[in-house]
């Protein structure tokens, strides 16, 4: 850990590593809401997008930011205020521990856990406790139709994505991300010796069900079903306003972003690009390597984005199915295969 | 709606549902308020469902939230006053809803409009069906999620609404049509641009084909959804591009004898079998790019000519009754409008209007399908509130 080299005590390192995680979610969370929900969207839908604020309208949510923060944070009478005030935090909570793992350098990662990965999408699953919340407590029904939609879709394609990550988990033969990271900067193709290889290519349907699932997982079109705007306002949200309404949306966005972060790590290199071990200082690697991720994982958000301004959404049993009958078989299948050819290779 | 034994349970129903709303959530069952603010209807439409679980078990719709009393407000407009408020029926293909007035009170003077006049006013007519109808073919992707083509369909409209305006001055509510005639001739230069425009739109047809018709999921969506049957949406009254989705080759541009140029041109009368929402919509697709068809045969065959027949400066309908109908872009409007002789206004005059008996289908349609399948039904239904309440 970078931070170890500079002798700080304990509790100093921890209050810079939480410090960095609340300033990571927002930042990831402003970008991508900038990036993807102002701008490019914009332009599919042959419009400018917010222009006023700041260059092309950089600032817009900042000023969005100011706005939710400054309107009245309203408790309808019936609601349950214990459950319906902490919601938010749980879910936020839930994406504040993914970016715990992930890792943006050599040594520039949160914490090393040797279960990186287990880690990362046991706590993301944490979310739908506080979609549950958030839906039972708002004592709205468009909110309790909303969140048991998530709560079923969540669970149903929380197993897919599992099982996507267990296809690389096996090449890489670890669940640490840190080592999932250097397994593709070392990379040998069944055997063959290669220098390096994302495991996109060997893992191509693992990486297309990842994809799907983290999609699902997003509550994004076309799995936005609990959120679906056209019939429920806004699912589980309908409730909320000001500051936690923010905290929603933020956690939204901000998970979008560790999810498409993790995706990253896992099929397309994560920090790793060709040529980093022999850059001096190493702390330069840490950087540069910030750079790398932050790019790979932009693309990949943005096919996440595309999907989303792009297709219609399925129905809640259409997408129950398609968990169940295409994406867990297929994965089932992808694990099989994996593992025959790892052991026929000594891969 | 008339007060009947069905009406009076449903008012009952939704005054105490009103009182019990966001208090209890009930053990078998809950009832949902759909509207009149929600997301789904395009105005003040309320849906009353019955759920179990995410399934209907019946569903009302309640209308009235936007009566403006027209029918009554016709009485105490003399006739030239009237085609002003008629316009705010459909909004968004106003000019159509000035057609059928004006050719009832041309029937009741016994005049006609010269030919140009009538070409025109055909013309028109198919622009406000475009407007209309286009609106229809992106939302309908909205309400199913998808948010772009909407946008598309918003920017290719505006160029019809363009034409619009050019000839007549309004964008939503043209006020153009006149008793034996029209209020002014075509615009120079408007003919080349319109022929412009019917291209983009053309374009814009297809590109909605690429998007949401062809589209897998929007298919999964829509095929089999909402099926009318075809005698059930005949008893029901339902019309328009709704019934002949349903299989019934029913179209009064080609059925009927009013004063409107559609004798002169070629094209044709789109049905499907299926009576789906995806029925609905491909209909309503192919209608549009047929209706373009009709703008360019339109444009190209205009006959020259006087644009107003001769009136008296004073306009004196004499006493009588007349019913006259025409095939607007949501289905079949007619006016039933009955004169008094005297100078001013018509005595009575009596709208039906398409929309309104299309959503009288919906207790029957949604009786057992599940909550996101009634957004599809509702969209594909195609109603416009101004046209249900008027």
């Amino acid at each position: 850990m970078m931070l170890a080299a500079l002798n700080l005590p304990y509790w100093a390192q921890t209050l810079f590593r939480v410090g960095a995680v609340l300033v990571v979610i927002p930042v990831g969370a402003l970008v991508l809401v900038y990036f993807y929900l102002f701008k490019m969207v914009s332009y599919l839908q042959s419009r400018l997008g917010p222009m006023e604020a700041g260059p092309y309208g950089s600032l817009q949510p900042i000023a969005e930011f100011v706005k939710f923060i400054q309107k009245e944070d309203i408790f309808p009478t019936a609601v349950d205020r214990f459950v319906f005030g902490a919601a938010p935090f749980v879910i936020l909570m839930s994406t504040f521990l993914v970016y715990v793992v992930i890792p943006a350098g050599p040594t520039a990662v949160i914490e090393n856990l040797d279960t990186g990965i287990f880690f990362a999408l046991a706590v993301s699953s944490l979310s739908v406790i506080g979609v549950l919340m958030a839906g039972w407590a708002s004592a709205n029904k468009y909110s309790l139709m909303g969140g048991l939609r998530a709560a079923g879709q969540l669970i149903a394609y929380e197993l897919p994505l599992f099982l996507a990550v267990v296809g690389v988990v096996m090449q890489a033969g670890s669940l640490s991300l840190q080592r999932i990271v250097y397994a593709q900067a070392t990379f040998k193709v069944f055997g063959y010796n290669s220098h390096g290889l994302p495991f996109v290519i060997p893992q191509v349907v693992g990486f297309g069900l990842f994809v799907i699932s983290a999609q699902a997982e997003l509550t994004q079109t076309p799995f936005d079903m609990p959120v679906a705007e056209s019939e429920l306002v806004a699912g589980y949200m309908t409730e909320y306003s000001g500051v936690r309404f923010l905290l929603f949306f933020m956690a939204e966005f901000a998970t979008a972003f560790a999810l498409a972060g993790i995706g990253a790590t896992l099929f397309l290199g994560g920090w790793y690009f060709p040529g980093v071990f022999h850059i001096h200082p190493s702390w330069v690697r840490d950087v540069l390597g910030g750079g790398v991720l932050f790019a790979k994982l932009m693309v990949l958000a943005f096919v996440i984005f595309w999907v989303r301004f792009t297709f219609p959404r399925l129905r809640e049993d259409q997408l129950q199915a398609f968990a169940w009958k295409i994406l867990i078989p297929v994965a089932l299948l992808n694990i099989t295969v994996t593992g025959v050819l790892k052991v026929a290779f000594h891969g | 709606m008339s007060i009947t034994e069905h009406a009076k349970a449903a008012y009952v129903a939704g005054q105490s549902a009103d009182a019990r709303i966001n208090f209890e959530i009930e053990a078998e069952g809950m009832t949902l308020n759909m509207g009149p603010q929600h997301p789904a209807t395009h105005g003040t439409l309320r849906i009353l469902v019955r759920l179990d679980g995410e399934q209907v078990i019946w569903a009302e719709p309640i209308c009235g939230y936007m009566h403006r009393g027209y029918e009554k407000l016709c009485e105490v407009r003399d006739y030239a006053q009237v085609t002003t408020l008629v316009n705010r029926i459909d909004w968004l293909g106003s000019f159509a809803n000035e057609v059928p007035f004006v050719l009832a009170a041309e029937r009741l003077m016994g005049i006609e409009a010269p030919p140009r006049a009538q070409w025109i006013r055909t013309l028109l007519f198919e622009m406000a069906r475009i407007a209309n109808v286009s609106l229809f073919l992106g939302e309908m992707g909205a309400q199913l999620g998808a948010l772009t083509p909407v946008f598309y369909a918003f920017r290719d409209r505006e160029y019809v609404l363009n034409m619009i305006e050019a000839v007549t001055g309004g964008r939503f509510h043209p006020n153009f049509d006149r008793i034996g005639g029209l209020k002014d001739d075509l615009p120079k230069g408007w003919i080349e641009e319109t022929k412009g425009a019917m291209a983009r739109l053309r374009e814009f047809c297809d590109e909605m084909e690429t998007l949401l018709a062809d589209n897998r999921i929007f298919q999964e969506r829509c095929r089999g959804v909402g099926v009318i049957p075809r005698e059930v949406g005949l008893e029901y009254g339902v019309s328009g591009a709704n019934i002949r989705a349903s299989g019934v080759d029913w179209d009064l541009r080609r059925d009927s004898d009013v004063g409107l140029a559609y004798k002169h041109l070629d094209w044709r009368v789109w049905t499907h079998p299926d009576g789906d929402s995806f029925a609905r919509y491909w209909v309503r697709l192919q209608e549009t790019r047929e209706a373009i068809g009709m703008v360019e045969q339109l444009v190209d065959g205009l006959p020259s000519g006087p644009i107003r027949a001769k009136t008296p400066a004073r306009i004196r309908v004499p006493a009588g009754e007349v019913w006259v109908q025409t095939e607007n872009p949501l289905g079949e409007m007619g006016y039933y409008v009955v004169s008094d002789g005297s100078p001013g206004g018509p005595f009575r005059c009596k709208i039906r209007t398409p929309s309104f008996s299309n959503v009288s289908i919906v207790p029957w349609l949604l009786q057992g399908t599940y909550v996101p399948d009634v957004i599809t039904i509702l969209a594909s239904l195609y109603f416009i509130l101004g046209d249900i309440d008027r």
